[in-house]
């Protein structure tokens, strides 16, 4: 966000609506399309790995005799054949979605997650591994250089940071009622984002991402020769593993709730603004609407 | 009017199938792409120089008794058919020998007991799978670098071959490492593992341990090393089993 007004509409044009104004800096719209496609991949792909070994254990080791905390399967009790999702002693019939499915083609398959939500589609731990480890360089470095250019053009200082008086718990219960009744911010007060928002952003860009990135090296022996501190400090490598998971899906979480808000605040005006970078401030008390 | 009522909701859902198809084949299509699939391929090369770059000679962790796996999973091939390879097993591998050939100043034929006579080393290592799963266990036998250094390495010689006894899925299996990782202090031919001679399941009577990478790269059955300047003789020319047959890494350090 820039912050800068700046009308486009032609003079002498009557609209009620506010003028446009700049929003996303180029760089930001670039890195949020290209780290969108990068995502999707990686997770199709890590979950066609998951495919693999569909279990998580916690500590240094984990294999099939070893105590699973979570594990995608398939069982049989008399003739009825259906697929599960078991998480510590907790089980849930998935038939149809996880465990158990009928692929393109109507066969019956026995993997973890559908061919629908995995890269490849067919079962393939070597072509989803090439997938994912050459798009963990774009991860990676996509998000290094991010982070880097928004700190010299002042993006993460201005809009992302969050000063002391935000953090007062007036104003984050006050954010959180607002978005509860899905009250938004208009006028002045949309051009820039509210706690909660900022609160969302800053995990994703400095929690969820390094995390998914640090997991995942954690899960390479060659990196572990070198940095062990890097599993050392999940408590394992299944520990690292499980973490990497469980952070994908916070990040598939903060998708869902994402695309909810974007679809709520006014999908054309927020998908504009980021494909453009021109934004539309809501129209509001502030502005006399 | 007759024909199909098309409600909007079938419509929103056989498009979301019909894009969803489409996108599935798109990424299925792009990686048989042999443009595409050898960019992605790259990748492993960036990954093999900057371990090599930021990792050196490091030692891959090594773990106390306490924290061994109970039970250790045997993957891959767990039995060997060959005959003479199951009258070695019926005789204690007491007239098995291991051949060093290739480039090399000096071929060898080495008895087991001989291997067992050599200087050992004994870790407790992870062993990764690539599938995922880990398992810790302790490993015994000489280093591979004792080896080659009675064979005596030849200058054109660029990587280690190991052939093994077992056919999985009626292929020969061997594997290949470069000389970093064959001189590396942790990597050995194992005829030790958790205090007994290797079961045939974990790849009796000799198998190879390269720490530092997943475990397919960890030849069970080794019944000859071979030096060579180049993998591209060898089999499909990949340096692997997995690599020829499989399109996985040659070098599988992560």
């Amino acid at each position: 966000m820039n912050g800068r007004p700046e009308s486009l509409a032609k003079p002498g044009s009557l609209t009620k609506d506010a003028p446009l104004v700049r929003r996303h800096r180029l760089s930001t719209r670039l890195w949020h399309w290209s780290n969108a496609l990068v995502l999707l991949v990686m997770l199709m792909s890590g979950l066609m790995i998951f495919n693999a070994h569909p279990r998580l254990y916690w500590g240094e080791y984990g294999a099939n005799f070893d105590p699973a905390w979570l594990k995608i399967s398939s069982a049989r009790i008399g003739a009825r054949e259906f697929g599960y999702l078991q998480i510590g002693s907790w089980r849930i019939e998935t038939t149809g979605v996880l465990g158990l499915w009928h692929d393109a083609q109507g066969h019956l398959q026995r993997r973890a997650f559908p061919y629908w939500a995995t890269l490849p589609s067919r079962y393939s731990l070597a072509g989803a591994r090439i997938w994912h480890l050459a798009f963990a360089w774009l991860l990676a470095g996509g998000l290094t250089l991010y982070l880097g250019w928004s700190l010299v053009n002042r993006h993460l200082q201005r809009d992302i940071h969050m000063t002391r008086r935000e953090w007062r718990p007036a104003n984050v219960w006050r954010d959180i009622v607002d978005h509860a009744r899905l009250r938004f911010p208009a006028g002045e007060a949309s051009r820039h984002y509210s706690f909660l928002q900022k609160l969302a952003y800053a995990g994703v860009l400095f929690v969820a991402l390094p995390l998914m990135i640090v997991t995942g090296l954690a899960m390479s022996p060659g990196t572990d020769a070198w940095a062990p501190i890097i599993t050392e400090v999940f408590g394992g490598r299944q520990s690292a593993r499980s973490v990497h998971f469980l952070c994908a899906f916070a990040l598939v979480a903060f998708f869902v709730v994402h695309m909810v808000m974007v679809l709520l605040a006014g999908p054309i005006n927020e998908v504009r603004a980021m494909i453009t970078g021109r934004y539309r401030p809501r129209p509001g008390r502030e502005d006399g609407v | 009017m007759k024909g199909t009522i098309l409600t909007r909701r079938a419509l929103i859902r056989g498009a979301g199938s019909v894009g969803g198809a489409l996108m599935l084949s798109g990424c299925d299509a792009l990686f048989d792409d042999p443009a595409f699939r050898n960019a992605l391929e790259k990748g492993e090369d960036l990954h093999r120089i900057t371990q090599r770059a930021l990792g050196g000679a490091a030692l891959a962790r090594e773990y106390r008794e306490a924290d061994m796996s109970p039970q250790f999973r045997a993957n891959g091939s767990r039995s060997v058919a060959d005959a003479a390879y199951r009258q070695h097993l019926v005789q204690g591998f007491a007239n098995w020998s291991l051949r060093v050939d290739g480039l090399v100043e000096r071929p060898l034929e080495i008895p087991l007991e001989a291997l067992r006579r050599l200087e050992q080393r004994r870790q407790i290592t992870r062993h990764d799978c690539v599938e995922g799963w880990s398992a810790i266990g302790q490993w015994q036998g000489p280093r591979l670098a004792s080896v080659l250094e009675l064979a005596r390495l030849s200058p054109q010689a660029r990587y280690i071959v190991f052939h093994c006894a077992d056919l999985y899925r009626g292929r020969p299996y061997y594997e290949s490492i470069d000389l970093a990782d064959a001189f590396h202090p942790q990597t050995i031919l194992a005829w030790q593992m958790n205090g007994r001679p290797l079961e045939e399941a974990h790849g009796a009577p000799l198998r190879l341990r390269v720490e530092r990478q997943l475990g397919y790269k960890h030849a069970k059955f080794v019944t000859r090393i071979e030096a060579v300047a180049s993998l591209a003789g060898t089999y499909g020319g990949k340096g692997g089993y997995w690599e020829d047959n499989g399109a996985y890494a040659w070098y599988a350090g992560i």
